[in-house]
């Protein structure tokens, strides 16, 4: 990143006003003083290795429940992993381990009882690359319907269209429902992803860089998607780009080697960050 | 910019283009002069009786019929039973078993029975069945074809899984597919084009396949499509007639070794293009 949300007059400003002792105790799970929606996620020092190597440090942390939290920070700070431990798709790979607790409603995903696939189909995610099934675009929005519903083919059109609309692609894709759906260009596969992800009806949506392989217009799409879908659910999204997470996040959480330093609303983090590191960060001086 | 270095790169280029191009003419020139012999040899040969008649006694008129039809029916169980159970264990390697132990000997076994002289997977099978049914028989024939195309489908079958992408995987998983979902509806759906190739090279590899037949399915001077008798086929047919002094016997040889290859030609052919329009 070469410059901050905010124009270097103002850098000046907030480096008068950002206190330097009011960093986030680690103690317990971090809480914005203001934040009155309820939490969706909690998190509760969760620790995470890739073999030897441990990624996540302590970690706490409130996913408020439909609001776009965002996470940001340099490559290779964990803030990829964090969001990967929320549906526990890391499990894919035998060497990689959580531990600590990740409360989804109340009831702790990281719990051996926990049935992957459920958690799954309630916790929706979209990658950094679009990853369209080699099958119709019909077929690819069906495909994680039909594995936890029956519905008539009059219903599963009917939904199919449902989350096209939703992704903001079905004027474009209605004439081709049947064509295969890596024939879509790049921006229209990654909201067909989208479409797959929200048909199942999820209750959270985590997007792992979701616009970062895409041209400006179509990442104007996706966040302008967002916006819209944050009134039905909970979104985490994890961002190389502060602009795109000043633009599209409520809240915002700051991470640095694998340790949570700062998490506030958005406005607070990008105007008057309470840690050094944070305003560093988002002013250009490292990442 | 120095331009004795420049010089001295652009015969260096120039060097090694040469010779690329030459070794490929080398290689090219026996393929063409096989083609062209038979063809020159076995086209004139070639006719309706061919593939009416079966395989004549000396001096008399025939054709390969029996031969053929026994090639077919061998290759087919030799694919029917190795192609699944082939695509099945390079499955496992590359969905469930990827880097555990068991995974990793299985692989080094594989890469040997690849490798191994198909007469001693003749032998084996000959030592396994035919000794102990007490004689020859399509069965055996089609059994050690089958060893010769498993370790073919296995090593494909795993190569071409592992070109899918695992985004690929965490996008199914991360919709709540089961493992064997996800396999079975998405990896297999990417990799389909690559998995069939396999087993077209795989049967392009057993079709000419003579030790292995020598000594498990033999040979038959009639018509049989019964498998537990002695099978005629292609390649032992060549074999003996080719060896024969008399000119029909000779001539049907010919035909049989143009009719072979083309076949297994045009099997790489389709393999390959048809992977090709899959990318």
């Amino acid at each position: 990143m070469k410059a901050g949300p905010l124009d270097s007059g103002t850098t000046g400003q907030y480096q008068m006003s950002a206190p330097d002792s009011v960093a986030a105790s680690a103690s317990e799970p971090v809480s914005v003083d203001t934040m009155l929606d309820s939490s969706k996620i909690t998190v509760r020092d969760l620790n995470f290795h890739y073999g030897k190597f441990h990624a996540l440090k302590d970690i706490n942390i409130r996913i408020p429940e439909k609001k776009v939290t965002a996470f940001i920070g340099p490559s290779g700070c964990g803030k990829s992993t964090l969001l990967r431990t929320m549906n526990r798709i890391y499990e894919l790979y035998p060497d990689q381990r959580a531990s600590g607790e990740i409360l989804l409603d109340g009831c702790n995903v990281l719990d051996r009882k926990q049935d992957l696939n459920l958690l799954r189909a309630k916790v929706g995610m979209v990658f950094q690359k679009p990853t369209p099934f080699p099958m119709s675009v019909f077929d690819n929005v069906a495909f994680g319907v039909k594995l936890y519903e029956r519905l008539s083919r009059v219903d599963m059109e009917e939904r199919v269209e449902w989350a096209l609309r939703k992704a903001a692609l079905w004027d474009e894709v209605k004439d081709k429902l049947h064509q295969g759906g890596t024939r879509l260009s790049g921006g229209q596969q990654q909201r067909l992803c989208i479409a797959r992800g929200i048909a199942v009806k999820p209750e959270v949506l985590l997007l792992d860089e979701p616009a970062s392989a895409l041209d400006p217009i179509s990442t104007l799409k996706i966040e302008e998607l967002i916006n819209e879908l944050k009134d039905d659910y909970t979104i985490v999204i994890v961002t190389h780009n502060m602009q795109q997470a000043s633009r599209v996040s409520d809240y915002t959480a700051f991470m640095y080697l694998g340790e949570l330093v700062e998490f506030d609303d958005t406005t607070t983090i990008f105007t008057a960050p309470a840690n050094k590191q944070t305003e560093d960060y988002i002013t250009g001086r490292y990442g | 910019m120095n331009s004795s270095l420049y010089l001295r790169r652009r015969l260096i280029n120039a060097f090694n283009l040469t010779v690329s191009v030459l070794t490929t003419l080398f290689g090219l020139f026996w393929l063409g002069w096989l083609l062209w012999t038979l063809f020159s040899n076995g086209l004139q040969w070639i006719n309706l009786d061919l593939f009416t008649q079966s395989t004549p006694p000396p001096g008399e008129a025939g054709g390969l019929a029996n031969a053929i039809v026994g090639s077919l029916m061998l290759t087919g169980l030799g694919v029917l039973i190795g192609a699944p159970a082939g695509v099945l264990a390079g499955t496992f390697l590359c969905e469930f078993g990827r880097s555990s132990r068991f995974a990793s000997v299985v692989r080094f076994v594989n890469d040997i029975l690849l490798s191994a002289p198909s007469i001693i997977i003749g032998v084996f099978i000959y030592g396994v069945v035919v000794v102990s049914t007490g004689h020859f028989s399509g069965w055996a024939g089609g059994l050690a074809l089958a060893l010769i195309v498993l370790p073919v489908v296995v090593r494909t079958t795993e190569d071409m899984l592992h070109l899918v992408p695992d985004q690929m995987r965490e996008a199914a998983a991360a919709l709540g597919a089961p493992q064997w979902k996800v396999v079975s509806a998405i990896v297999y759906r990417a990799a389909a084009r690559g998995i069939a190739t396999g087993i077209l090279l795989g049967i392009a590899r057993i079709s000419g396949e003579t030790a292995p037949l020598l000594f498990t399915a033999l040979n038959n001077q009639f018509w049989t499509t019964d498998m537990s008798q002695p099978m005629s086929n292609l390649p032992v047919v060549i074999f003996q007639f080719a060896m024969s002094p008399y000119d029909d016997w000779q001539h049907l040889a010919w035909a049989g070794s143009l009719l072979i290859t083309v076949t297994i030609l045009l099997l790489n052919i389709i393999a390959r293009i048809w992977l090709r329009e899959g990318k």
